[in-house]
């Protein structure tokens, strides 16, 4: 399953290796939404500050919709879809090669867009070791519902309006306890951080736990 | 394929109708026998109700008041707590018809959670109004960021877009099973929002609502008691005529796709081997 799983995420990369989706697109569209909701509140720091965990993580959502859509539409082309199932290769693998792709994609796009809070919104790193470690529960979780509703989605007609509608609702304790765990880290009192960690924690694998079983009937369908 | 020979569970059965009279039921359609006396027992138990908790049942004041004093508005706790019941009561059953359905593959699993999904919607749809006018008397305001409000609401946000994952797809086996997960999916999110905003919450202010009081009188207690039979009933009714629908409408698709091959067939046994007259045939 960990083998089958290391070469999808390896055609993966590699793909994005290749095309630069992400970085070319992905990535200046989050910064793009930080900068539009500059715009939209005021370019008072104060108010920009007190709200930069929660503007963090809209525009991390927004950005891992763009990637989770272009990560099923490269199995959606050409009966790739089809070659994934005949390749012998364990749906539980696959599901994990396709979640830990958008998780790197995403945490590339978190790194770019900690740098532009920095700098655009002058946020204050109190407690870094809760900010990375929030980062990456939240990630996982996103990744592993993301790439449920992505395949579930996949190879319909309507799936770029449907997979917002799918996948924000169910993500939105992610966003909760994501921001609230930033509020914690960048004011250094994390003691209630932890909390929201361990919550992100456990989304995480509840929805990777769910993928792993249900990859099967929904890879075997026609 | 003929209809008559795969007698659905809720139909009338042929042989019992035509002696009935007024009660002959047309076998393609959505009642039987037992869905209409169903669907008069509910009608006679929503005006009783009615009378009940309109009528009958002391407002919430004076004397024996609650804490929270609601005076007439209390009311409103009779229709809307029995509605948020059914409304949770309907999520399960499509979550759990959803994993039977992909453990027995049988289609009547799947119609049972999309009938349950649909008319848990407007149940959910019907909580949030109710709560949301007794919000109104109760805080002063339509709408608190409260975990069961909010639970609720990203609940109904949920399932419609399950039904809209359903709309979205053509084939009825890869809709069951895609439908399925979804709403497994959809379920296993809800406690989890609920605790999340419970903690965002209270990190913020107390909790709003105070619990309905548990030490309610007679009256109130029945009515509110009447309230969920009736409302249980109401759902009953609507999910044996949503799933016949949904069944019915199963095996009009059938049909036509059958009607489509045959006639395909027959043009072809004609003779016209032309592939022009095949297209234009097909438009």
């Amino acid at each position: 399953m960990l083998h089958d799983a290391l070469l999808v995420v390896g055609k993966d990369l590699r793909l994005e290796w290749r095309s630069r989706v992400t970085t070319n697109q992905v990535m200046p569209f989050a910064v793009l939404v930080l900068v539009l909701f500059a715009f939209a509140l005021d370019p008072d720091r104060r108010i920009l500050q007190e709200a930069t965990p929660g503007l963090f993580w809209m525009a991390v959502l927004f950005s891992a919709l763009l990637a989770i859509q272009r990560a099923f539409v490269l199995e959606s082309h050409d009966g790739v879809r089809d070659a994934l199932r005949l390749s012998g290769l364990d749906p539980a693998g696959i599901f994990l090669g396709k979640a830990a792709g958008i998780a790197v994609h995403l945490l590339a796009v978190e790194l770019v867009l900690g740098v532009g809070v920095t700098l655009f919104y002058g946020a204050h790193v109190g407690g870094p070791l809760l900010l990375i470690v929030t980062c990456l529960a939240a990630t996982a979780g996103l990744a592993a519902a993301g790439s449920l509703y992505g395949v579930l989605a996949a190879g319909l007609r309507l799936r770029e309006t449907l997979l917002p509608l799918l996948l924000l609702p169910v993500v939105a304790p992610v966003l909760i306890a994501a921001t609230q765990a930033f509020q914690a880290g960048f004011r250094q009192a994390s003691g209630e951080g932890w909390r929201w960690f361990g919550l992100l924690a456990i989304f995480a694998l509840i929805y990777t736990s769910i993928g792993i079983f249900a990859f099967d009937p929904l890879m075997e369908e026609s | 394929m003929t209809p008559d020979t795969s007698t659905p569970r809720q139909a009338g059965s042929p042989a019992s109708s035509p002696s009935a009279g007024r009660w002959r039921l047309d076998p393609a359609g959505t009642a039987s026998v037992g869905s209409r006396v169903l669907g008069l027992v509910t009608l006679v138990g929503i005006a009783a109700f009615l009378l009940v908790a309109l009528v009958a049942s002391p407002p919430d004041s004076g004397r024996d008041a609650s804490i929270n004093q609601m005076g007439e508005a209390v009311r409103i706790m009779y229709l809307h707590v029995p509605v948020a019941i059914v409304c949770f009561l309907a999520f399960f059953v499509t979550a759990a018809s959803g994993a039977m359905y992909l453990w027995r593959k049988s289609e009547g699993w799947d119609l049972l959670a999309a009938a349950s999904a649909e008319v848990g919607v407007v149940f959910t749809a019907l909580t949030l109004a109710t709560g949301s006018i007794w919000g109104r008397f109760a805080w002063g305001a339509w709408w608190v960021w409260d975990a069961r409000l909010t639970t609720t609401a990203l609940l109904l946000i949920l399932f419609l877009g399950y039904l809209a994952l359903r709309r979205a797809i053509t084939d009825p086996v890869a809709r069951a099973k895609r439908a399925a997960i979804a709403g497994l999916i959809g379920f296993a999110d809800v406690p989890i929002v609920h605790y999340s905003v419970d903690w965002w919450r209270s990190l913020h202010q107390k909790a709003t609502i105070t619990r309905f009081n548990p030490t309610i009188d007679g009256l109130k207690l029945f009515a509110l008691m009447f309230g969920m039979v009736v409302f249980l009933l109401v759902y009953a009714w609507l999910m044996v005529h949503r799933f016949r629908l949904q069944y019915v409408q199963a095996r009009a698709e059938e049909r036509g796709l059958d009607a489509a091959i045959a006639e395909r067939r027959a043009e072809g046994s004609s003779g016209v081997a032309s592939p022009l007259a095949g297209t234009g045939a097909a438009r």
